[in-house]
């Protein structure tokens, strides 16, 4: 043992991925470009939400959209058509986006004319939580459907969210979602966090979705 | 199960510094992990020796050391430990959304034999 040799690091396992992180960052920033980071179980609800979103800001706001799955690309599928770029990321069987696989998705992507990037992670609330992809906020949905308490169940994912989004409002009577508590919930784990309420298939409270993301765009460069 | 990309990283990143220190073996892999950086240490002790496998780290132990989430309640200029999800103030209630410590997800240090 007299000869161990004890070498010090201190530094961030994940470096390799947030040097990338940052570089992308520092990319979207000197093209003029919003990124947001769209998190949430499988399910809650971001496919439905981004097609409607895509469909409504149409002509207004050039959009491009990176889709992750662990496998097949019915999302990016079910986004084309409606005046975004969209390219399916496929992590094949990866829990979650790393900013690698986003620098190569947009690689295929492209990013000249674009004013918004929005990026899909795979459907997950824990593995996503601790790795940087480049984005400028976090989107994280939370539906109806799902249990009033589960900001309390994934505190870690809550707790880097910049907007929660409280998705399919159009199901909480139906389901007795219990509104205050769920809010109570949101607040308590994630206080720094803007909460709206949406529904992707009645359009109910999608205009303060669509001025929070064009309060946030970048001057035109 | 994104503990088995974390520990490959660390992996990767200590099997570099032996080899730059002339190919030694390394025989501790020292991580400290907050309670915020969402990953479950059972996993990574786990998936340690697999990643391990095949490089100057076969056969090593990895050591973790915990660190616990400590907040700062702004209204009450205080730092405080947090109980639970929900980071309220011990003393005013209000919860805190700044959070001092505990995302550390660092390599911390290698004992290279």
């Amino acid at each position: 043992m007299e000869d161990r040799l004890i070498v010090d690091f201190a530094q961030a396992v994940l470096a390799e991925n947030d040097r990338m992180a940052a570089a992308l960052r520092a990319e979207f920033d000197r093209r003029g470009l919003f990124c947001v980071n769209v998190l949430s179980s499988p399910g809650a609800g971001k496919t439905a939400l981004l097609e409607r979103t895509l469909a409504d800001l149409a002509g207004q706001i050039p959009t491009g959209v990176l889709v992750g799955d662990l496998a097949t690309d019915h999302d990016a599928a079910r986004l084309r058509g409606k005046g975004a770029r969209v390219v399916q990321v496929t992590t094949d069987g990866y829990c979650h986006l790393e900013a690698n696989m986003v620098r190569a998705g947009l690689d295929a992507l492209g990013l000249d004319g674009l004013r918004l990037l929005i990026v899909e992670n795979v459907g997950n609330l824990v593995c996503p939580a601790s790795h940087d992809l480049g984005e400028h906020a976090r989107v994280v949905l939370f539906s109806v459907t799902e249990g009033e308490d589960k900001p309390l169940k994934y505190p870690t994912l809550f707790k880097t969210a910049d907007l929660v989004l409280v998705s399919k409002i159009d199901l909480a009577e139906a389901v007795e979602f219990r509104r205050e508590e769920a809010l109570a919930a949101v607040y308590g784990v994630a206080p720094q966090a803007e909460v709206l309420e949406v529904s992707a298939k009645t359009g109910s409270g999608l205009e303060h979705w669509y001025a929070w993301l064009r309060e946030r765009l970048q001057p035109r460069v | 199960m994104h503990e088995v990309s974390i520990c490959a990283a660390a992996v990767r990143a200590a099997v570099a510094k032996a080899e730059e220190m002339g190919g030694r073996r390394i025989a501790v892999l020292r991580l400290r992990i907050g309670a915020l950086a969402g990953v479950v240490p059972e996993a990574l002790d786990f998936a340690y020796p697999v990643v391990c496998r095949g490089t100057l780290a076969e056969g090593s132990r990895l050591e973790l050391e915990h660190v616990p989430v400590r907040c700062l309640c702004e209204p009450c200029g205080k730092e405080f430990s947090p109980q639970g999800a929900v980071y309220a103030c011990p003393s005013c209630g209000v919860p805190s959304a700044r959070i001092v410590s505990g995302r550390e997800l660092e390599l911390a240090q290698i004992e290279l034999e």
